[in-house]
């Protein structure tokens, strides 16, 4: 990369977008050149997952105002394949399970469809097999994984691998993991970051989506950005994520010392409309759990 | 055969056309119905090469090679052109076999006591309203003779296809295989495209001897009418396979894409001990098409045992159904039968239904029904869509796994043709 412009590869401006009707994203600026990892953390509904399914265009989230801008081109009218065939890879938090369509047919079709795009001829199903053996040990992955069905039956970490899996095929630009993390245990997360890890180059970039500091302890991000009520509220380098996460443990524990104390005298629940559950029983199960 | 006409016609004037099927459509004019057309070339043909270049290229364009290519796949073909045969290659081949393979009008000629014997006792002309029809004004058909012990050797096919408008075609297959013999058989559907309604309607009777074996496969694309639903083939027809001998097995294999309605329900009737009857259908309807099919397995022997495994899958405002008997006689001691039901729906606007009918007067016997409905979804599509598979193929691949379990019961020849096929036909139904 000569030119520094060539090395901006996101670059999201004042977007904004709606879900039904409701506005989701509210005005978010985001920059991600060739080489970077950005971590985007936020609490549930701070728009952190909506923002990576408008990133690969999902049909559902109608985008109200604002650019992204990906490789100097603005592709909000691009179709999502369009997208993905251009190097956006979204991991999903939730793979979409699909009987009967085997598992390395889908990485199959996947592959040869980048290369298609790339102007490239079609791996065969031979060679394309040797290529496939060769990438699972990046997931650790064994390859009666291929003979399944897609994603069908797979346990949490095994869906989560094989997203990475797809993910060193496909080798993408930009690659956004959408919660990569959320329901692994220890081991499953160490592979899946260790396959991120390897995956990543001076030319690609990479977009974190997560909820803990954990992730984070596995891969090591450039840039931690706080997502709150569809906007990115504070943006910094890794330790921040780290003071986050301390902070937000010091109010949840503050604040459910007031909530006792108020429940000594007399409890006001419910109040707020946003909390299903009694707040001491949510938070203090939280704070137990960790 | 005068006389099995006459009194098929007779009943059929005393009969009513059916209501109960799940399917609309206007009344049918039967005076206005060309019973009888044939192509202009009406010479004997000797052999393939004699045939009309342009009807071999009709063939060709809908994908049915008469000629080299199936010679060299080593398949043989019978061709209908409207109410007659034109040409039927590998006879020869299939004689020193002893295997006769030829048009119904011919077997007529050559072989009545064949005929005579076996017409009309798998399906009696009274048995319902379409079929009484077809005894009365059946024009052509194939026939296929198995004699005993011979395993026939090469795929034998017939390609059906209605050229001209306002004709009906009334075919008629009768295939009879003897001790320990088998066949397998395929046969395709085309027609081109009229805005008036055409009728089809076929019978087909297998009949299958001590330890013989029939593999009756169909891969059906009559036209379906534009996508108001006007014009179309209605595809009215019974196909009933009697399982005769002890240990025989007949399995029905369909693939239907095509009509504006189709209405069928290839049966077997497991009378020999031991008997066997499969049935593994994928119907595809798309538009305004109409389907209501399904199958029958009437246990009458001891130990006879039925497998159904039916796709039905409905993409843009058509109705699809499935519709099927169980039937356990009171003396088919130990009779079992397994019935899978799966539908698919593409879009918001198509129906699935699922009629089954399950009948069983002996305790020993062991019916198993499963029913499933999923749909294609958006969520699917853009998972397909990131990993940068177009629509049209994601459907594609969805709808092919969907259908798997039954694509892979097709002759090898004609299971990627039915694949290709299927994508075809739900081209632009997402989006």
């Amino acid at each position: 990369m000569s030119q520094e412009t060539s090395d901006v590869i996101l670059s999201v401006r004042n977007l904004t977008a709606n879900v039904d009707g409701q506005p989701i994203l509210k005005g978010v600026n985001l920059d991600v050149k060739a080489g970077e990892v950005h971590a985007i953390m936020g609490r549930n509904g701070s728009g952190k997952s909506t923002f990576s399914k408008v990133l690969a265009g999902h049909p559902d989230y109608e985008v109200t105002g604002g650019e992204i801008i990906y490789k100097g081109e603005n592709i909000l009218e691009k179709e999502p394949d369009e997208r993905a065939l251009s190097g956006i890879f979204l991991a999903f938090q939730y793979p979409i399970e699909v009987p009967g369509v085997s598992n390395l047919e889908f990485l199959r079709v996947a592959y040869n469809a980048h290369r298609r795009h790339q102007g490239l001829a079609e791996l065969d199903p031979f060679d394309f097999e040797d290529l496939v053996q060769e990438k699972l040990a990046v997931v650790q992955m064994n390859p009666s994984f291929l003979e399944r069905s897609l994603n069908e039956g797979f346990s949490g970490g095994e869906k989560k691998r094989n997203e990475i899996l797809q993910m060193a095929l496909l080798e993408p630009k930009l690659a956004i993991l959408d919660e990569t993390d959320s329901g692994l245990d220890i081991d499953a997360l160490r592979i899946v970051a260790g396959g991120v890890n390897q995956l990543m180059t001076p030319d690609n970039a990479t977009i974190l989506i997560t909820h803990y500091q954990r992730l984070l302890n596995y891969i090591e991000p450039d840039f931690v950005h706080v997502m709150h009520q569809g906007r990115i509220i504070t943006s910094g380098g890794k330790e921040l994520a780290l003071e986050l996460e301390i902070a937000v443990m010091k109010s949840w524990m503050s604040w459910q010392r007031r909530r006792c104390s108020h429940e000594s005298i007399r409890c006001q629940w419910p109040r707020s409309p946003n909390f299903r559950q009694h707040p001491r029983c949510f938070f203090g199960g939280i704070i137990a759990a960790s | 055969m005068l006389e099995f006409r006459l009194r098929a016609y007779h009943q059929w004037l005393k009969m009513q056309e059916p209501t109960w099927p799940h399917v609309t459509y206007a009344a049918i004019d039967y005076q206005n119905i060309i019973y009888y057309s044939a192509p202009k070339t009406q010479k004997k043909l000797g052999s393939l090469e004699e045939v009309d270049p342009t009807l071999l290229e009709t063939f060709e364009k809908l994908g049915i090679p008469l000629s080299e290519q199936k010679r060299l796949s080593n398949v043989a073909v019978d061709a209908i052109f409207d109410s007659v045969s034109i040409a039927t290659t590998f006879r020869e081949e299939l004689a020193q076999e002893g295997v006769i393979f030829c048009s119904i009008s011919e077997a007529l000629q050559e072989h009545p006591e064949l005929v005579e014997k076996y017409i009309g006792s798998v399906v009696p002309v009274g048995d319902n309203y379409f079929a009484a029809l077809n005894s009365a004004v059946f024009s052509d058909g194939s026939f296929v003779y198995v004699p005993k012990g011979v395993q026939c050797p090469m795929e034998l096919s017939s390609y059906f296809r209605i050229n001209s408008g306002d004709t009906g075609q009334f075919e008629r297959t009768l295939i009879i295989v003897e001790e320990g013999a088998s066949v397998s058989y395929l046969e395709g559907c085309t027609a081109p495209m009229y805005d008036s309604n055409q009728l089809h309607a076929a019978v087909v009777e297998l009949v299958a001897l001590d330890n013989a074996d029939i593999k009756y496969s169909t891969v059906q694309n009559w036209y379906a009418g534009n996508e108001e639903g006007k014009g179309g083939i209605f595809n009215f027809v019974t196909k009933r396979g009697l399982c005769k001998g002890v240990n025989s097995k007949i399995s029905w294999t369909q693939v239907e894409t095509g009509s504006a309605i189709t209405w069928k329900y290839p049966s077997c009737v497991l009378v020999g001990d031991n008997s066997v009857g499969e049935f593994y259908s994928i119907a595809l309807t798309n538009n305004r098409q109409q389907a209501d099919t399904g199958t029958k397995m009437i246990h009458i022997g001891k130990n006879t045992r039925s497998t159904i495994i039916s796709k039905g899958i409905s993409a843009g405002q058509s109705q699809n159904s499935y519709r099927g008997l169980v039937k356990i006689g009171p003396k088919a001691t130990g009779a079992r039968n397994y019935s899978q039901c799966d539908s698919m729906l593409i879009g918001d606007r198509a129906g699935a239904n699922t009629f089954p009918y399950i009948q069983v007067d002996n305790n020993s016997a062991k019916v198993e029904h499963e029913a499933s409905t999923a749909k294609i979804g958006e969520e699917q599509l853009f998972y397909f869509a990131q990993r940068g598979i177009s629509e049209e193929n994601a459907v594609s691949m969805l709808v092919a796994g969907f259908c798997k379990d039954v694509l892979n019961k097709l002759p090898l020849e004609f299971a990627s043709e039915a694949d290709k096929l299927l994508s075809l036909k739900l081209e632009g139904t997402v989006g």
